[in-house]
Order: structure tokens, then sequence, then C-alpha cells
């Protein structure tokens, strides 16, 4: 129970956190829109003609929102990763650590402060995608499908982006960390254009990693498809990367910060 | 019940060795400090004891509690202000406070009394709605020990809690851990400042390289290195002949018409002097030196630095 009450004040410390210096969580929404708009409106026209039976017929902003949306969970890293790091060099875990509080508390606290920031982001990002054209097909149950997948997802960044900011021994660095995961794997996903329309070494490289399996997942329930197998392997994908990231975060915090 | 028991601390990192077998013992109620110089290994002994790192060997009992089996246990009863103030940058004095309470577990009304009561009696009530960003350095650490004190520990760790203050606040400091030690809280203190040693402690031990190289009561630190003396000044040649000739056992100063006589404190010995000295003598000036805790870090440490 204590652990739980524990978590839930570090969850509240971080929402303030939040509210006190929103300029993160406004960036991690315009990182994604920026990226939506000048794929829409600047990139979109060649590349949107270009991709054929992938976009099964639709225009090229449902084919891309998906993606957008994964950026935007993705985005939420920076933030988490960043918040960690400044905890640990900031001396404040320390000052956790030396008190009865429970061990995982101050990470979970950052999980869920993660997740809870990535809800607004998302919903954020997927009203301005409405704005500029976006015209979903997902039914009742493939929303719910969507907001599942967006959370898990975001679980597992949030993980992965926590054990960043416990190893990273400044603020930039911790940043930094996060960098791949905000653009590099997004990119070589099949987020903006098909994995077949890639050359062979990257194509095997998008087709397999956990990132591809989340958009496509994304993009069959928006298009109002089922996700099938694809959204099992997205959804092993981020236990696994939760799982993974926790058992990083966990022995890194236990090593302490010297 | 001793509040601290240490036997045997070691730690090294890789072939640096910081710890090199320190002993420690510190009383219920007492006021403890650990004297040295940068890289004695304060810090470290410090993040021992409250259960931050893990020794490489030693046995450590902190509140009746084995480090290794009881670290819970022990965190239930310590408090701990770190030589970097842990205040979080983006809450407030007050909700700081207020997160330690909620951390400890205390029901909401006894959190808020708690908090208020520490504001007022840390000078903070006016700053109580400000971020720390805009506190003084004396603020932060005094903000830093409030919160430290939301649990009521019974064992506070000062881990060097004047150092970068100015000198008013270091007197506000010395001020609140006095009253600390009046409450009857135990506290260990490092610093490097002998008369922060000398002012605060009931006992202190001289740490260097690692090992405890003295360890005693201020007083009879200063007893362990001989110089103290008088010094007696005459208004003329004749009459510093004359004290030179019935105390013998003192030094000459002729420029400044002085003479030094070793004295080993306390009035007795005063009166001995004076009465050997005689009625005849006039004396213009007397001054007591007793050796300060420079002297005595200074003689205990000198061979390691040279």
């Amino acid at each position: 129970m204590t652990a739980l009450a524990d978590a839930t004040t570090m969850f509240g410390r971080e929402l303030r956190h939040t509210v006190r210096y929103p300029l993160m969580l406004i960036a991690s929404i315009v990182s994604p829109v920026v990226f939506l708009l000048l794929f829409v409106y600047v990139l979109g026209g060649p590349i949107g003609g270009g991709i054929g039976a992938a976009a099964h017929g639709a225009p090229y902003v449902d084919f891309l929102v998906p993606g957008i949306l994964m950026m935007t969970v993705a985005a939420g890293t920076s933030t988490t990763s960043i918040n960690v790091c400044t905890d640990m060099t900031g001396g404040i875990i320390d000052r956790f650590r030396t008190m009865a509080v429970s061990r995982g508390a101050v990470l979970s606290g950052h999980v869920g402060a993660n997740v809870a920031r990535t809800l607004l982001t998302t919903a954020a990002v997927t009203a301005m995608a409405l704005l500029v054209g976006f015209r979903p097909e997902a039914t009742a149950a493939g929303w719910l499908g969507v907001a599942g997948i967006v959370l898990a997802f975001s679980v597992a960044l949030a993980w992965l982006s926590v054990a960043f900011g416990l190893v990273a021994k400044t603020v930039a660095g911790a940043n930094s960390a996060t960098l791949p995961l905000q653009f590099l794997l997004p990119f070589l996903s099949s987020a903006f254009v098909p994995a077949a329309a890639m050359p062979a070494g990257i194509r095997w490289f998008a087709e397999h990693q956990p990132f591809t399996a989340v958009v496509e997942s994304l993009r069959a329930l928006l298009a109002g498809r089922p996700a099938g197998t694809t959204g099992y392997v997205a959804l092993a994908w981020c236990a696994a990367i939760a799982l993974a990231g926790y058992l990083w975060a966990r022995a890194a915090f236990r090593r302490g910060t010297r | 019940m001793n509040a601290v028991c240490v036997t045997g601390l070691r730690k090294a990192y890789h072939d640096n060795v910081v710890l090199d077998g320190v002993d420690l013992d510190i009383g219920e109620g007492e006021v403890f400090a650990l004297l040295g110089p940068n890289g004695a290994g304060k810090t470290t002994t410090v993040r021992i004891l409250s259960t931050l790192i893990p020794a490489d060997a030693g046995t450590a009992t902190v509140l009746g509690h084995d480090l290794r089996t009881g670290a819970g246990a022990v965190r239930a009863g310590i408090g701990v202000t770190g030589q970097f103030s842990a205040v979080d940058n983006l809450l407030t004095g007050a909700e700081n406070l207020l997160l330690m309470g909620r951390l400890l577990h205390l029901p909401a009304a006894q959190r808020r009394a708690r908090a208020t009561a520490l504001l007022e009696r840390f000078d903070l009530v006016e700053a109580a709605r400000r971020l720390p960003a805009t506190y003084s350095g004396g603020m932060r650490r005094r903000l830093d020990i409030a919160m430290t004190l939301m649990g009521r520990p019974r064992l506070i760790f000062l881990d060097e809690p004047t150092t970068g203050l100015d000198p008013r606040s270091r007197h506000t400091m010395w001020q609140l851990i006095r009253d600390l030690a009046t409450e009857g809280v135990t506290i260990l203190l490092t610093t490097q400042y002998l008369e922060e040693a000398d002012q605060l402690a009931d006992r202190i031990a001289v740490l260097d390289h690692g090992r405890i190289v003295a360890d005693g009561t201020p007083a009879e630190l200063k007893r362990r290195i001989p110089g103290a003396h008088i010094r007696l000044r005459f208004s003329d040649a004749a009459s510093l002949d004359a004290a030179a000739g019935a105390l013998p056992d003192g030094t000459r100063d002729d420029a400044e018409l002085a003479l030094r006589v070793p004295h080993e404190g306390g009035i007795g010995s005063l009166r001995a002097i004076l009465a050997r000295l005689g009625d005849g003598v006039a004396v213009a000036d007397l001054s007591i030196h007793t050796p300060d805790l420079d002297d005595v870090f200074f003689a205990l440490t000198a061979k390691e630095s040279r």
C-alpha cells in the first residue's frame, strides 16, 4: 500500500512540475505537429503519389497520421529522460533514497506522468490532424485499441527513457539519448513511407523493428481494419521494451548516483 | 545504546582508498563533528551511514539497526542534509515540505501543521510560496534542513552544513544546530572548519586520508598538543629582566618586551605563575593563549600533507 501511495505522491509531484514548467509539454506537441504540417503540405504530394497500394486508396494524410501519433509518444521520452536526470543530478533522489520511501516510487511516478502527458499530447495532435484533413474510420473498439497501443507504447518508452535519465551524466546527455527514439527509429519505420519502398538492408530493419509494428497496428485500427497479428507483435514489443527498460532502470537506480 | 557504532569501515573506488578502517561511536543526543580536509572521506562516511552506498568492509549499526540488514529501519529514523541542496526547484518552499510529509505518510492535518511550524521556525514564512530559485544560499540550506526535520528524525546527518554560506547565514545555521542539539537529537556533522567543530560539537573526530587520526572533546584535542601559555608584556626592560629571573621557564621576547610562560590551563596554574612573579614587577598586559583547533589540525595532519 505504501508503495502505491509513494508512487502516487511522486506522480503528483511530476504533474505539478509539468504545470509549473509547461514548455517541454508544449514542445512535445509542437514537434510532431510541425512534422505533420511538413509532410501534409510540403512533402506529402510527391510521397503520397508514390506510396501506392500501401495507402489502401486513402489520402496520404490518413497514411501519415498514425506515424505522427507514434512520433508524439516518442517525443515525450525527452521530457522524462531530462526530468529523471535533473532529479539525479540535483541531489533530491539521494534525499528520497535516505527516506523510508518505497524504492521504485520515484521511477514509477515518472513513468505515470509520462503516460499522462502522452495521453494529453496525442489527443492534442489527433485534434490537429483532424483539422488538416485526417479522416479516421476506426470503430469504437478500434479507438479503444488505438488508445491501448498508445498507452502500452508510452509505458514502454517511458521505462526506457527513465533508464536513459538514470545513466546519463548530464541533462544534455539525457536529452540526446532519446533522439534516436524520437527521430531515427520513426524515420526507419513505415511511419512516413512503406518499408517496401526502402533499400534492401534498411527495409529488412524497418520491417522488423518495433516502431513499424506499432505504426502498422495504429494505421490498421484507425482505418477501420483489424490490427491482426501485427497488433499482438506491437504489444509484445511494448512489453519487451517496458521490461528491459524497467530492469535497466532498476539496476541503475540501485547502483546509486555516484 | 549508541546512536552510531562503526568498526573497521572501508571503502575504495578501484585503487583509490577513501575510507581505510574508520571506527566511530556516537552517543545518543551527542553532537559529533567529523573534521577533515577535502577528500578525507567525510562525505563517503555520511553516504555509507545514511544507507546511500554500501561499505566494502566493516560493521556499522545506526540507531540500533545493522546497515546491511536493517537499512529500512535506519531510514525511518534518520534525516540527511547533504552537501548539495536537495530541494525540488520546481516546487515552492511550502510544497517541498508537504512533499516530504506525504512521503513520510503523515496525515494531512499533521503534514500542514508541521510544515507551517517549520516554515516559522526557519524564518521562511514569507518565502513559503516562492520557488527556491528566488532563495539565497542560506534560505535554501534552511529549507533543506526543514525538509530533513519533517519526519522528526532521531539522528541527523549534516554534511558540511555551512559550506558556501556568508558569515551571517553561518551563524544562523550554528544556532539552528545548537537548538536541535538542545532537543536531544543526535547530530553527525562534517566540516572542514575547525572553528565550527569547536563551536558546535561535543566530540570531534579528525579524519585524514580515510583514517581517524584523533578523537575526543574539543578540550581533549587541544590538550593533546603543547602550546598553551601566558604572555606577559612589560613597559620597560628592567621589569622584563625581573620577571624572567622569577620565571626561568619563560621565553623572552626582547623586542616586544614580553615573556611567554608555559601554562597548563586553569586558575590554579595561573595563580601559581603570578605568585612566583611576586608583587614587585609591574605587568603592562597579560593574555592567556590556548591552542585552537587549527594548531591541533595542522599538528595531526602535517606529516600527511608534506
